[in-house]
């Protein structure tokens, strides 16, 4: 938890992984069952970790057991951003769903828990 | 018509129906503003809408915006700001009478327009379009409605702009509409007042672009924003965002002075991604915004330009909200202290569920969360709490099924267990929790030309 809390930690000490956390902020919301997640760098030079690392696929292990469906990955680049589809993430979305986060809102800084390495 | 203005500013006054009530009216008195936008309708808040008009045909629309537009109008008047909202819900005609009413008792007699938005409605239709061979298949699932439409509550097409500009261009003060996008409310009121052409893709887009950063209110002016949250000023004053238009297409969001709350790039950009699908291929009925192409940049203090947004033409399509009644759910909590909080409340969960079982009880689903580890990042959030050493943690069990009486039973198995299960536990002085009725989402698709929207005027 506590390492990869800031980027100066970080680049100090290149190798080390840290939380996207330190990288990147982000938000989330819902389209039936999928949620979306907004991933945004904090600065630009940050993009390019972001849409080398953090790949669909790496983004469906972190959330195994949470979704049902596949990871969909867009870039938007203008933004610094990346923008992932989540689908069957929401036990049916809106008002079927039994979750707290029934529409997904939180998605968004779980997904913050994934570790990257900046030095790559 | 009057000459096009330079500039229009266009403020967000609701995100959502039950936002912030102080937001409109701190939206028309804080600064100049050319019009008000308030967006009030979910999904879910259409079928809502509709089952209050079945008992009361008088009612049907967002009611909270009636007495709002009695603490607003003479400020609106004196001001000449301009309303456009879908507060109308399925009875714009309804809300119409409502406001003109509250007008009259303030003698606006002879002063005021209000613009009525419908042809949304599909709910008397549906049969028509089914055996016309619209079929009206889900679009996650790909099922054909007959699958559920004797159990169909509400069923409205979303439109565009278009009659938004329509009301404006016919002298309406206030457009109320039915079923108009969150966008079309913003895009509307610029593409009246700067004289752009529905085939202007790219400006449409520019006006989509702006509507969507605004439609959720102090979304993007600080309120959810994860960036710096905590250097985030004086949220309790947080001001709303507003649009500030050229004809050109460029714009810039910001709030008024004094106000709390930030507009920075982070958090404009927080708000453009949120609940995006495609960027490329944002749709509409009035375009198809590229949201790759947008280019933000701060501008000042508490303002964002936005500019370089490009469009596509439109579908011949427009999205349908389809409400349809689906079952019953109940969520039950209780709460366990410290010590060995977590492992008390997976016992109950424990003992809750065999004796679901053993009496028998099936659902559809049965979802238990331990808030305070996993409720909102699932296994993430339970790898990394301290799980043995929680002061306390909350049992979270809920249930769906089709069966009214298997959800009703569930509810009686939750008090039990504060007597006769696992112990230190605490938190159940709501009452046993109630089924409630599940009203679910279909969207699907409409041929454009099979819906007509009607526009029509209220002269107080």
């Amino acid at each position: 938890m506590k390492r990869g809390r800031t980027v100066g930690r970080s680049d100090r000490n290149p190798k080390r992984r840290v939380q996207l956390r330190a990288l990147a902020h982000a938000r989330s919301g819902d389209k039936g069952d999928t949620a979306n997640v907004g991933l945004i760098a904090l600065k630009p030079e940050y993009y390019p970790i972001l849409v080398k690392q953090v790949t669909a696929a790496r983004v469906a292990r972190h959330f195994k057991g949470m979704i049902t469906g596949r990871v969909e990955r867009y870039e938007l680049p203008n933004l610094h951003a990346l923008n992932f589809l989540l689908h069957g993430a929401l036990d049916g979305g809106g008002t079927i769903s039994l979750k707290t986060d029934a529409q997904g809102k939180v998605f968004s800084t779980a997904l913050l828990r994934l570790e990257v390495d900046p030095s790559r | 018509m009057t000459t096009s203005p330079k500039r229009l500013r266009i403020a967000a006054g609701q995100g959502f129906w039950g936002d912030w009530l102080e937001a409109p009216y701190r939206q028309v008195t804080g600064g100049p503003v050319d019009f008000l936008m308030m967006d009030y309708l979910a999904e879910v808040t259409m079928s809502i809408l509709q089952k209050q008009k079945s008992r009361d045909p008088s009612l049907g629309y967002a009611k909270d915006f009636v007495p709002l537009m009695e603490r607003i109008l003479p400020i609106l008047a004196e001001r000449r700001i301009r309303v456009t909202c879908n507060a109308g819900g399925v009875n714009p005609h309804g809300c119409a009478q409502a406001v003109a009413a509250v007008a009259r008792g303030q003698g606006q007699r002879g002063k005021l327009r209000i613009g009525v938005v419908t042809g949304d409605d599909l709910l008397g239709r549906l049969d028509g379009l089914l055996t016309g061979g619209h079929e009206l298949k889900n679009l996650d699932t790909g099922r054909p409605l007959s699958d559920v439409r004797d159990r169909v509550l509400a069923a409205n097409a979303y439109l565009g702009a278009g009659p938004v500009v329509q009301a404006l261009r016919g002298g309406a003060d206030i457009v109320i509409t039915g079923r108009v996008t969150d966008t079309g409310l913003t895009l509307g009121p610029l593409m009246h007042a700067f004289g752009w052409r529905s085939d202007a893709w790219d400006l449409l887009a520019a006006g989509t672009v702006a509507g969507h950063i605004i439609e959720c209110g102090a979304q993007s002016s600080g309120g959810n924003c994860l960036v710096d949250w905590e250097r985030i000023p004086d949220l309790a004053n947080v001001g709303y965002p507003i649009v500030d238009a050229e004809p050109d297409g460029t714009f810039s969001i910001t709030k008024h002075p004094d106000t709390g709350g930030r507009i920075s790039v982070a958090g404009v950009t927080e708000q453009l991604v949120y609940e995006m699908g495609n960027p490329a291929e944002y749709i509409t009925p009035d375009c198809v915004a590229d949201f790759t192409s947008i280019h933000l940049a701060q501008a000042g203090k508490d303002r964002v330009r936005v500019s370089g947004v490009r469009g596509r033409p439109a579908t011949d399509q427009l999205k349908v909200s389809i409400a349809y009644f689906y079952g019953y759910k109940a969520v039950g909590t209780l709460m366990y202290a410290w010590p060995d909080a977590y492992k008390k409340a997976q016992a109950a969960d424990g003992v809750l569920r065999q004796r679901l079982a053993d009496l028998g009880l099936e659902f559809e689903a049965l979802l238990t969360e331990f808030v305070g580890a996993d409720a909102t990042h699932g296994p993430l959030g339970r790898a990394a709490a301290p799980l043995d050493d929680l002061p306390e943690i909350q049992l979270r069990v809920g249930v769906r099924s089709t069966d009214r009486a298997a959800v009703e039973r569930f509810t009686r198995e939750i008090a039990p267990l504060i007597l006769n299960g696992p112990p230190s536990v605490t938190g159940f002085a709501g009452g046993r929790p109630k089924p409630e009725e599940i009203v679910a989402y279909w969207p699907a698709l409409l041929d454009k030309h099979m819906v007509e929207p009607c526009v029509e005027f209220v002269d107080v």
